[in-house]
């Protein structure tokens, strides 16, 4: 693919390579480094990462997939909303294999549920405007990079005098969980690889208190394999260096200030609001809720369901695996009860998650 | 016929099946006067083993960049008698109907049956045609069953790969999966991919002819896509296979939509590709051989055979990694961000 294989070279992947072996050489123990997005881990099973690294450098996953931090209890409600008469239920595909309480919106389209997989929250407003005499309601689940498109969406939904189109919203932002880990005493992360597309939306400047208060490095990577590599090599430099600023490896892409069109999009129809973060807890201030001025499209608010107590499965460690505490292979339903065709966990479900990309790549 | 849509009469057996089946459906696909009709198809008897298989179709949407789901339905079951090195002989067609199916689509995938088994230079000899109540099936559904004869004694199998063998495939990956997703509602995917259903026979019988004995397995890499077709592979014939991924041929097009998707183009399906596992001291014979193909223009070495092991496929990734895949597990659904 054109401009892809330029950041797939092997003989830069190689140079990359002997720098980050030069630079770890020598230091006394073992660097833990938290790729933040799914999509990083992701490329790192893809291309083969973790075992091109030199042992002293450890990679963990942290809390960036957006199906896998979303509680059980979003998906019982999209559940019972998938339930109502006349509803059309769009979402992305992740959601849809996700478990929830007692059922799935797999489950629930098998039964005769309306659900349908959409690709823009866009195509969930045509959706509306073409059923006037139904309620379609999108999930809104995703960090900064998903959150202005559903902003977008309401927007047009408003000018285009849509009454029928609902959000779910269960958006999370960046860099909050990052600073919660960085408190957790059980976990030492020595350096964060910052999502890509995230940092995209909100620039560079969210990660500073990150680096200057907990004085942990940051560097703001990009997905192709030379950028992994290249934010990898940044990162162990600050490490080795005992400094902790913010950089930006993805500077094709990222801007300090990042992009003010999409921020000023989320401010005018989200307000921050705490939010749960599956595996985490309730974080403050690191969801976005609709506006008072946007309620007429806030699903949870306007259709009223009845939605079952969460139950989480009594065996699932997803928690202690999205905060990188344990790899796949420690909790004892991998593989076993927990598996891409019947998972018990969303890290097993999303294509971002680390049970999925362990089990779909892991040797 | 008066209609211009299917009516439940058509399924009826009655006169309007009559009319159906001697206006449209036979004339389209073999031409048989209605006093040559019976029963059963009469086919003469042949040397060497038979080959029987079958295979419904069920495709959304009907018609797609490079085709449509009558010459799916074709070059499907035409492929999987070329795959056990089979010449293939003669076609059924069922086909299931909705009421209320525009006639003018039916003729369409009839028109596109009937080339794709004249290509394949095989005739479709019988059939059955059902209509049901209009929300009982999507439009139409296609079942074609074949029966073919091996002209050879080659044994071609599954479970034949051999440590050592190269593998090959004889063009580009995952052209017809993404033709089919582009071109679903609500995807507006702007791209010049064409679905690459083609039949294989001829193909086949140019590679046998070239390299027959040391041919050890062929597989077409429908769905579930290249991965899943080599994980059953090294499956069935307890082997470590190992893909090179910077000779997979994937065009620009193809991995530019898997990317922009999240979709990993090796699980997606192919309806005119082969794999080839072959002898390494026949590899560069059987290369010659597809390429000089029309179907085969495409063709490349893009892993081989390792050690005897529990089944493993494994990609050497372009910056030099190595990662096993496993066969596809459900849909491949696209993410989020």
């Amino acid at each position: 693919m054109r401009y892809s294989s330029e950041f797939r070279d092997p003989g830069v992947a190689r140079c990359l390579l002997d720098e980050i072996a030069a630079t770890v050489q020598g230091a006394d123990q073992t660097m833990t480094l938290m790729e933040v997005c799914g999509t990083h881990t992701m490329a790192i099973y893809q291309h083969g990462i973790r075992a091109l690294l030199p042992p002293a450098i450890r990679l963990v996953s942290g809390p960036g997939c957006p199906v896998c931090v979303t509680p059980i209890g979003y998906v019982d409600h999209a559940v019972a909303l998938a339930r109502r008469p006349n509803t059309i239920l769009a979402t992305f595909g992740d959601m849809l294999r996700v478990p929830g309480s007692s059922s799935s919106l797999l489950r629930e389209k098998a039964q005769g549920a309306d659900i349908r997989i959409v690709y823009s929250p866009l195509d969930a407003v045509a959706l509306a405007a073409k059923h006037p005499q139904q309620t379609v309601v999108f999930l809104g689940v995703g960090f900064e990079t998903t959150a202005p498109t559903v902003a977008g969406s309401i927007v047009t939904a408003q000018s285009r005098g849509l009454h029928n189109y609902f959000v779910l919203t269960a958006h999370k932002t960046m860099p909050a969980p990052m600073a919660a880990l960085t408190a957790d005493p059980e976990l030492q992360v020595d350096g964060y690889l910052c999502p890509a597309h995230v940092s995209a939306v909100i620039g560079a400047t969210p990660y500073e208190e990150l680096a200057a208060k907990h004085g942990v490095p940051c560097v703001i990577t990009g997905f192709e394999p030379l950028d992994m590599l290249q934010g990898i090599l940044l990162l162990a430099r600050q490490v080795v260096a005992g400094e902790a600023r913010v950089e930006i490896q993805y500077s094709r892409v990222v801007r300090p200030e990042g992009n003010k069109k999409a921020l000023a999009l989320l401010a005018e129809v989200f307000t921050p609001c705490a939010a749960d973060w599956r595996g985490i807890g309730v974080i403050p201030g690191s969801g976005l809720a609709l506006r008072s001025d946007w309620r007429a499209f806030d699903a949870a608010m306007q259709l009223p369901v009845n939605v079952e107590p969460a139950q989480e499965h009594p065996g699932c460690r997803c928690g202690e695996i999205l905060k990188g505490q344990i790899g796949p292979r420690d909790c004892p339903l991998f593989r076993t009860v927990c598996t891409p065709e019947e998972p018990v966990g969303a890290c097993m479900v999303s294509s971002e998650g680390t049970c999925a990309a362990e089990y779909k790549y892991g040797s | 016929m008066k209609s211009d849509v299917i009516l439940l009469g058509h399924g009826s057996g009655g006169s309007l099946s009559h009319q159906l089946l001697d206006e449209v459906i036979v004339p389209a696909l073999s031409g048989l006067a209605p006093r040559e009709q019976n029963d059963a198809a009469l086919l003469a008897a042949v040397d060497g083993r038979l080959a029987f298989t079958t295979d419904s179709y069920v495709v959304d949407p009907l018609f797609f960049p490079g085709g449509n789901i009558g010459d799916l339905a074709v070059n499907g079951t035409v492929n999987d008698l070329a795959m056990v090195g089979a010449r293939p002989l003669a076609l059924s067609v069922g086909l299931i109907l909705e009421e209320g199916f525009p006639l003018a689509d039916l003729r369409r995938i009839l028109v596109a049956m009937r080339a794709a088994a004249d290509q394949a230079g095989v005739a479709i000899v019988t059939g059955d045609t059902k209509v049901v109540p209009r929300g009982k099936a999507d439009r139409i559904f296609i079942n074609t069953s074949g029966v073919g004869v091996c002209d050879h004694d080659f044994d071609i199998r599954g479970s034949r790969a051999r440590p050592g063998d190269k593998i090959l495939i004889n063009g580009s990956i995952g052209d017809h999966g993404m033709a089919v997703l582009a071109s679903r509602e609500g995807l507006e995917l702007e791209s010049d991919i064409r679905s690459d259903s083609a039949p294989l026979n001829a193909l086949v019988a140019a590679l046998l002819t070239a390299v027959g004995a040391e041919i050890h397995a062929l597989r077409d890499p429908t769905r579930g896509g290249v991965a899943t077709t080599l994980k059953e592979i090294a499956l069935q014939s307890g082997v470590d296979i190992v893909l090179d991924e910077s000779a997979l041929p994937i065009t620009p097009a193809v991995a530019a939509a898997c990317a922009i998707l999240g979709l990993d183009p090796l699980y997606v399906a192919n309806e005119g590709k082969c794999l080839v596992i072959v002898a390494p001291e026949a590899a560069n014979a059987a290369l010659t051989a597809l390429l000089r193909h029309p179907e085969g223009r495409g063709t490349a070495i893009i892993g081989e055979v390792g050690p005897a092991s529990s089944g493993r496929l494994l990609l050497r990734t372009a910056i030099g990694g190595l990662r096993a895949m496993e066969m596809l597990a459900g849909e491949q659904l696209p993410r989020i961000c």
